[in-house]
């Protein structure tokens, strides 16, 4: 067996994924370019990817002390831990119940998950926001939270999941003298965390990339996710001034890229697992 | 004395019937199996028992206690299941512990973190472990304690699904098909060791099983279930000498019990071929359907002469210990399974036509209802009371 032989559907293959590859990277690493590019460079006429200024050092500043990007980073990590933590917190003994228990709202249960999966958040956005600002509960951690913390996405993955796992299972928990909540926290949980983890990125990326409802609800700079504090950035402080802004991206996209990579193995297995896309 | 008692437990899926009313008692310490073809209802009724399934009718008495509102985890009855339901993220000393803990540790003392420091947790802890490790040492698995049910043969898996079970020392012992998940030298080698650990625990043990073989050799009665009903309760020898229902007799044995259409004669006596049978304590018309049953072993080959009935072989088995000659008799085309030792099937080759002779006193007779009729040789009115009396 030879590895290194490149017959011609070898070559054509793998020209095919290095251009798809390219065409995906490109913006990414024309984003690393501009951070490092000073005003002159940027609006230039030729196109170079290597900065002829080196100007990270001062974009990168101007980044970071212009808006409070800690701020942003943080109600980022903030948000999008309630948000999962709720959801979890929510989603698996809801699954868990629809998977294994027998009761008499199964079905109407079920056919509400479907219809929840079918409605954008786009949908109930108006009442949502008319209600929270009734409620005087906007610009809040708690109007970026609550509409989200139930997940039928989540609900459906786990339900997927919990039918997997074999009855007997469960039959045995209740033998060996467990509760309901017992059994989801010392048999479901333990045996479900390539769903958690799955389920864990999917949302994780959503909420942390997450433009619109942010948008929506908060005006207050103290409250802004980092794809809203971007948006201020450009709007207020930066103007055109691109190089900080591009620094200010990459500052902001850094979390998702690391975690990403560091989880790669188990992105692609929680795909795989659920048969589903992002 | 009885232990366990079940009266008239009835159990519906969606209209369907798969409990009709189903009693029976265990007496302290005994070893009940319960055998049936798939779907007759055996795991139902174990389910049940265990408290997974409730009952549309009758009830589960354990001692003076009804079980029947009692949830599952407070009956104090354990389970082997057929796949085992090991909890895959635990050892197998954890998973042996689980009955253990949910049990000596208020709920307090098993939490996470906080558990440990909580008044007299060290102690019971301490005391769950040496549970767990006596446990082990007494099923030979001492030296798995640290492995995963990932990283065990099936036979070791069974021997911590066993420990999980008995651990906790409960009131009664359920065993659904243990051993179909080993293979059959394993299997053999099993039912022995759970015969020792069933005397040693000395609770009742109910165990489902649709190997007959498992059935017979291990258990003090075999409950024979069949369509949702139990159609007989006796010893392994009565079940299979002397079977109350044609399903139980067709059910038990192997080869499968030979059966024949035949009637009843205008003297009250069925007649088979040169045989003749009557019938004593009952009374059924004349010119009524009967069945005629006979176990392969009680029919004896003859290459000629007159006794015994004409018939041809088709095929025969060499088993080692014995032959069995699958014959068609000439008269009524039906066919008949003949159990032989080697000595006496020598010779024989398929195609060969001979004569079956059957033992008049090993003939059972069955109503059409499928009820077994007490019947004795009309030949032979002395053994009539000792017989089936």
């Amino acid at each position: 067996m030879n590895a290194s032989a490149f017959t011609l559907g070898r070559a054509v293959r793998l020209s095919i994924l290095i251009f798809g590859a390219v065409i995906f990277l490109a913006p990414y690493v024309f984003m690393i370019s501009t951070a490092g590019k000073a005003q002159s460079d940027i609006f230039s006429s030729s196109l170079s990817l290597i900065p002829q200024h080196w100007s990270y050092v001062a974009n990168f500043t101007k980044a970071l002390t212009r808006v409070s990007m800690t701020t942003l980073l943080w109600n980022g990590v903030v948000v999008c831990a309630l948000i999962f933590v709720f959801q979890v917190m929510i989603a698996i003994p809801c699954a868990y119940a629809m998977a294994k228990l027998k009761f008499r709202a199964a079905r109407l249960m079920m056919v509400l998950v479907m219809l929840g999966l079918l409605v954008p958040i786009h949908a109930t956005a108006l009442p949502l926001y008319v209600a929270f600002d009734r409620l005087a509960v906007l610009n809040s951690y708690f109007a970026l939270v609550a509409p989200f913390t139930i997940s039928v996405f989540g609900i459906f993955l786990f339900l997927q999941f919990f039918r997997a796992i074999p009855d007997d299972l469960i039959h045995a928990a209740r033998l060996d003298g467990m509760s309901e909540l017992g059994i989801i926290g010392r048999v479901i949980v333990p045996n479900a965390w390539p769903a958690i983890t799955a389920f864990a990125i999917f949302s994780v990326v959503a909420h942390w990339n997450d433009l619109y409802w942010p948008l929506i609800v908060v005006s207050n700079q103290a409250y802004a996710t980092p794809p809203l504090g971007l948006l201020y950035f450009r709007a207020a402080e930066a103007g055109d001034d691109y190089g900080a802004l591009m620094a200010a991206t990459l500052i902001i996209t850094t979390p998702l890229v690391a975690a990403f990579l560091l989880a790669q193995k188990r992105f692609v297995e929680g795909i795989t697992m659920t048969g589903l896309k992002g | 004395m009885t232990a366990l008692s079940l009266r008239g437990l009835e159990k519906s899926f969606s209209g369907n019937p798969i409990l009709k009313g189903v009693s029976f008692d265990a007496g302290p310490g005994e070893f009940i199996a319960l055998v049936g073809p798939s779907g007759c209802g055996k795991s139902t009724l174990l389910r049940i028992l265990a408290g997974l399934e409730g009952a549309d009718a009758g009830e589960i008495m354990l001692g003076d206690r009804d079980l029947l509102p009692v949830p599952a985890a407070d009956r104090n009855i354990a389970m082997v299941f057929q796949s085992y339901a090991l909890y895959p993220h635990l050892t197998a000393a954890q998973n042996i512990a689980v009955p253990l803990v949910m049990r000596k540790l208020t709920r307090a003392q098993r939490l996470p973190l906080i558990g440990p420091l909580m008044p007299g947790q060290r102690k019971a802890v301490a005391a769950i472990k040496r549970d767990v490790r006596e446990m082990a040492v007494s099923l030979k698995i001492d030296h798995l304690l640290d492995r995963k049910p990932g990283q065990m043969s099936g036979g070791q898996r069974q021997r911590v699904a066993l420990g999980r079970a008995m651990v906790r020392r409960p009131s009664v012992f359920l065993m659904d098909e243990p051993l179909s998940n080993l293979d059959a030298n394993l299997r053999v080698h099993a039912r022995g060791e759970i015969v020792e650990l069933h005397r040693r625990a000395g609770v009742p043990t109910l165990y489902v099983t649709h190997d007959q073989a498992e059935a017979l050799s291990m258990a003090d009665r075999v409950a024979v279930m069949i369509g949702g009903s139990l159609l007989q309760l006796a010893s392994p020898q009565v079940i299979y000498d002397d079977p109350a229902h044609i399903e139980v007799a067709r059910f038990i044995g192997q080869p499968r019990i030979n059966l024949f259409p035949s009637q009843v004669g205008a003297d009250g006596t069925i007649g088979f071929g040169d045989i003749r049978v009557g019938l004593h304590r009952e009374t059924v018309p004349a010119g009524a359907s009967v069945t005629i049953g006979i176990r392969p072993e009680f029919i004896r080959v003859s290459r000629s002469g007159q006794q015994g009935l004409p018939a041809r072989i088709d095929r025969i088995e060499f088993l080692g210990s014995e032959i069995i000659l699958y014959c068609r008799l000439d008269a009524i085309g039906e066919p008949a399974v003949v159990k032989l030792s080697p000595a006496e099937g020598d010779g024989l080759a398929a195609g060969m036509p001979v004569r079956l002779d059957f033992s008049a006193g090993h003939l059972f007779v069955f109503a059409e209802n499928g009820r077994r009729l007490p019947s004795t040789p009309v030949d032979a009115p002395a053994s009539l009371e000792t017989a089936h009396g």
